[in-house]
Formats: C-alpha cells, structure tokens, sequence
C-alpha cells in the first residue's frame, strides 16, 4: 500500500518512525488478543456465555481495567479534547462531571442488576426485563435500542483510529479508496481479533493499553504544559481564542467557562451521559463478568481515578491551543478531531509519538470490541433466539453473535462515512439520546415494579422518536448537515439542554401517568420471575454459584432449569 | 453491628435479607453529594480563584474526583456492614 498512498500523502508526509512503532505495538497487542483465549478459559470458546462474558470470573482488579476500557476510548483522547479546542468548556469538560457523577449512580443500581442476573442467567438488560414483566414486547424495544445506540459509540472509535493514521500520514487523500483506507485497515484488523477470542481478547488488550496511556498521559501532562508556557498561559490563550467572534457564526467561537444559561446545559450533557452509560451493553457485559457483587461496588470507589486523568486529557485541547496547533487534514481542510495526534506529533520526538499514537488507536480498539460483541449478544440473544428461532442451540447462537459482532462494525462504518466526522464527540452524544431511553425500563424495574410494562413501552416510544426527530434538527451552521449536535432549547424552560435528557423526562411522564391509569384500571402488568431476594443474591449464594460455575463451561440452555421455586425457566 | 448475629435466613428464597436501614439512608445521602454538588454549576462556574494556574472552575471539578471516591467508598463500607457482611465480602477472588 505505501507506494501510491505515500503520493496522496504528500501533503502531510509520512512519519516514517512514529508510523513504524505504531505498526510494531498494533501488531503486538493483536497477537495478544490472539494469546488471550488460552487465558482463564473454559473448556471451550462455542457457547456465547463462555465467548461474550469471558466466563464471568473476573475479579476487582481485572473488572477495573474492564471498565476502563469503557471510559478510555477514542472519545477520551480525541472527541472530548477536540471539542474543547473547537468550542470550550461547555462543549467537551462536562465530560469530567459525567465521569464522576457517574459512579454514584451506577453504585446504586449495578449490584442489584448483577444479583438478578446471576440468580436468572441473565446476560442482558432486555433478558432481565423479559424475566421482570414477562413482556417480550419491552424487552425487544430495550435489545433494539441497545443494538441501534452502539453503532455511533464504535463509529466515534473508528473516528479515533482514523485520526491517528491520518496525522501519521497514512491515507486521507482525495482518491477514495486512498482517503479510507486506513479506516478499513482499523476496520478489519478490530474485527478479526474480535471474532476470534472474544471478550478475554480485550480483557488482556487492556492492560497493554492502559500501560501505554497511562505511560504517554504522563508524558504529556508533565512535558507539554511546560513547552508552551505553563498553565497560565494556556488558560490564557483559550480564554482568547473561546472569545473571538467566529466568522461564521458571528457569535464567540465557544465558551472559556459556562456563562450564564449555560450551566443547564453543561448539567444535562453530564448528568444525561452518566446516566446512559451504563445502559450500553458493553457496560452491562463488562459489569456482569466480575465475579461478585461487591466488585462493581468496590470498583465504583476506585474508578474516579480515571476520570482525574480524563480532566487532564480534555484540557490538552487547549494545550494545543496554546502550542497553536494546526490541526489540517491530508486533504487540506482544517479539521479539530486531528488536534491531539498532530499535538504530539509536533512536540514529541518521532519514536515516542509513535507510542502515542498506538495508545490512541488501541485505546479506541479494545473499546471498539468490547462494544461490538455485547451489542452482539443483545441480538443473538434477544432478537435471534427470542423472535426468529427459538430452538437455537448455544452453539448457533454464538455463532450469529460472532456474525452481528462484525456486522455492528459495519453498521459503525457507515456511520462514519455519513455522518459529520468533524463533531466526533457528537457520536457518542447520539448513541446517549437512544439508550437512556431505556433507563425506566431497567433501572426503576430493578426497584420497584409499580411501572406497568406497556406505560414503559409507550414512553420508550414517544421520548425515542422524540429524541431522534430533535437530534436530526440540530443543523452545523457550518456545514449544514443534520445531526449537527446535541443540544436543543428544552420546552418551557428558554435554556439550552442535552436532548437525551428532556427526551428522558418525557418518558418518564408518560410511564408515570400511564402506569397510574393501567393499574387502577388492572390492566395485567404480566408475571414477575423475580422474588425480592434475588436483588441481593452474592457469589455465596447456592445459585450463583452454580449459575458463575455453569456459565464458565457449559453448553446447557439458558436459565437454571432446575426445580428452585421463583426461578428462571429454561429458554 | 454491636447486636449480634442477624437473625438466619429460613427461606432465603423469599425475601430481602435482614439490613440495617439507617445505614443504607446514610450511605444513599453519602452518593447523592457529588450528584448535587456537580449538577448545580452556577456554584462553580468561575475563574477566581486560582490554584497553580488553573481557575476554579477546574480545580474544584478535579477535586470532587477524590471527594467522590472517598464518600463512595464509605458508602460501600457502610452498605457491607449494613447486611452484616463486615470485612469479608463473599465470593472475593482478589
């Protein structure tokens, strides 16, 4: 491939030694990821419990790099740092309060979720929402959502990886094959290790990774600040360059703090993205394969320290400010998702933005799989085997999960080549709108089952279309295309908001005085499978023992077909 | 827990276990802190006053990062201690 596209490269050049190490250490981590399904496996990698979960026995510590895995993504290191070049604080640093605020929620809700599942083997929200209200209707809605929602969070890594190459000057020309190779490359290397070892690839992938950003966030905050003049005159050159008048605009080019009006806004972007993340299946898979319930609680108390790190990412978008870095594109345009691998590559030597670089692509490739093989089970499990063949053995389903893995991450791709690339962030911010739509359904469930299941349908509904209709209005002032964004004026209120979030008070409206009509009238809410103690069940309990032990070799149907009163039957 | 043992289980199948309310109360409010205290940004959306360059809008965000970690993990510690769990969560393979 060098010859031709080191032509269509000319314009930004090939760095050959930043491109080599990267090369060296991507192909290092896949024969990881290839190494990895010897490690802490089952008898075999066929059933979809064993390829998706990992077996669920994975501790504390392997949990938190699990889940880190889910925070450090393309979005930490190239969407949220761009957005604050491009716009400011209010565009890319609530990322720091959604990271923080983040762990109290899940802390509340996330143990009980892990009880009910290991009590009723359950793997996926919708599952869980299937076994509470016996409504395959809901349930369907929750796995559809779940599927949909992760396509634009794997495009937003997809994004990350082509920024790297692209400043790596790799690709990006006019010619179109040329301008998205690199995008195919990322494209097929991510799903080859994924396909073939599954959700342990990852698992040890994400150690590697972490070693190396946590080795070139170092670096870079202890080195960089100091190169361009010390944080005084970052915050100062941000400051001027948040309050110049945009040209296109005619309005400041962003915001150095959130003025007045704007905290509304910084609020529901935070608060709106902490309380989606955890419905993304790739979270829920994560969270379900540690192996007590404790661990996620525990984990809850030592991940923020990940987000202290994220703080500081964001804030080397305004590094580069400072540094005035050119964030141009090999074709010529400028283009703000390059900002943070053109930062390094300006002020690093060659061989250590080249470890950078790694980092950034494999930080937005472990994700990438995690994401593409828990949207995966969602559709095996809830959309295969529940709608279009319910006599499905373990085997076949595992197999149409590793189809869906790579058919997701095509999904992903078109993403990216139809939406606008330039607003990364905005991905990430889209996928948010969709599945926190989905949070009545699971999370108050896990509480309380006064919400009758059709009220929580008919909200999903409403607030989902909602969502997507205000989210396509959004219009970029400077490229025209919809989906420009993600904020819109929340009704009645003449401010600014995440429209995830009003979308999010709207179906709670709806489930709410529609579950108030439904049971006074005693419409059936369906049978629960649940009791009350399952919400409490540990790894000492009989069936979570059986369920973790089963669930680490076995190649039985789903459920605990056993004769326990309140439990799961066998689907 | 200074009361003795929980009461045994007969059927635990059916309910929750035995938890010490006061407890779970006080740890909720424990998690709800950062919740309020970040979501309300007028109370912090402001340059002045600094800490080694930064403004306070951004030191005091980086801050919650270690108060939030400390109140979660006395909540987590409270909630053990509430189902009567103590020092040795079950199941633990680290």
């Amino acid at each position: 491939m060098t010859p031709h596209l080191s032509v269509m490269a000319a314009d930004g050049g090939i760095n050959g030694v930043a491109l080599g190490v990267l090369i060296a250490l991507f192909l290092l981590v896949s024969v990881a990821g290839f190494m990895a399904s010897r490690f802490q496996r089952g008898e075999s990698l066929e059933s979809l419990d064993e390829w998706g979960l990992g077996g669920r026995r994975f501790g504390t510590w392997i949990t938190w790099f699990l889940l880190g895995g889910d925070l450090y993504t393309a979005y930490t290191f190239v969407a949220v740092p761009a957005a604050m070049f491009a716009t400011g604080a209010v565009a890319g640093f609530f990322a720091v309060p959604y990271t923080i605020v983040l762990y109290p929620i899940i802390f509340i809700f996330m143990a009980r979720l892990w009880s009910v599942s290991h009590r009723h083997g359950y793997v996926t929200t919708a599952d869980f929402v299937r076994g509470r209200y016996d409504s395959r209707g809901l349930s369907l809605a929750v796995a559809v959502t779940g599927f949909v929602a992760t396509m634009p969070y794997i495009a937003l890594q997809l994004v990350g990886i082509q920024a790297v190459l692209e400043v790596a000057g790799v690709g990006g020309g006019d010619n179109i094959i040329a301008k998205d190779a690199p995008l195919f490359i990322a494209f097929a290397v991510l799903a080859a290790f994924t396909y073939s070892s599954g959700l342990r690839a990852p698992a040890v992938i994400a150690f590697v990774k972490d070693i190396l950003i946590y080795l070139v966030i170092i670096v870079a905050v202890i080195y960089l600040p100091g190169q361009v003049g010390g944080w005084d005159n970052i915050f100062g050159s941000a400051q001027e360059k948040m309050t110049t008048v945009n040209e296109a605009t005619g309005k400041p080019t962003g915001a150095f703090l959130p003025g007045v009006g704007a905290g509304w806004a910084y609020a529901t972007l935070a608060l709106g993205s902490a309380m989606a993340l955890f419905m993304y299946p790739h979270s829920v898979t994560a969270s379900l394969s540690s192996s007590s319930r404790n661990t996620i609680r525990r984990n809850a108390a030592i991940l923020p320290a990940y987000s202290f790190v994220l703080g500081l990412l964001a804030l080397l978008g305004w590094v580069a400010i400072a540094a005035g870095t050119q964030p141009i594109g090999l074709d010529g345009q400028p283009n703000a998702q390059l900002v943070i691998p053109q930062l390094f590559e300006d002020m690093f030597p060659a061989w250590f933005a080249g470890v950078a670089f790694a980092a950034i692509a494999i930080g937005a490739l472990v994700p990438a799989a995690i994401m593409s093989i828990a949207a995966a089970n969602t559709f095996s499990r809830n959309i295969y085997k529940e709608w279009l063949k319910p006599d499905a053995t373990p085997k076949q389903e595992a197999k149409v999960s590793k189809l869906m893995s790579l058919l997701v991450k095509a999904f992903a791709l078109v993403f990216v080549l139809t939406l606008d690339k330039q607003n990364a962030i905005n991905f990430q911010l889209l996928g948010g709108i969709w599945i926190l739509q989905t949070f009545p359904a699971v999370v108050f469930s896990l509480f309380t089952r006064w919400f009758h299941r059709w009220a929580l349908l008919a909200g999903w509904a409403v607030s989902m279309v909602y969502g997507t209709v205000e989210a396509y209005q959004v219009i970029n002032p400077v490229t025209g295309k919809h989906f420009g964004g993600s904020l819109a004026l929340v009704p009645g209120l003449d401010q600014m908001g995440y429209i995830a979030m009003t979308a999010f008070v709207i179906n709670l409206v709806i489930a709410v005085v529609l579950s108030a009509i439904l049971n006074a009238v005693k419409v059936s809410n369906g049978s629960d499978e649940t009791v009350p103690f399952d919400y409490f069940a540990d790894a000492d309990d009989p069936r979570v023992q059986k369920d973790l032990a089963q669930h680490g070799a076995h190649d039985e149907p789903y459920g605990d077909p056993d004769d326990v009163p309140g439990n799961a039957p066998a689907r | 827990m200074n009361s003795g043992n929980p009461p045994q289980q007969t059927r635990p199948d059916q309910g929750p276990p035995p938890t010490d309310k006061t407890k779970m109360a006080i740890a909720a409010v424990l998690l709800m802190i950062p919740i309020v205290a970040l979501l309300w940004v007028p109370s912090y959306a402001k340059a002045d006053p600094e800490l080694f360059g930064f403004p306070f809008f951004f030191w005091y965000q980086f801050l919650w990062v270690f108060i939030c970690s400390a109140l979660t993990w006395t909540a987590y510690r409270l909630t053990l201690s509430a189902r009567g769990k103590g020092s040795r969560p079950a199941g633990e393979d680290r």
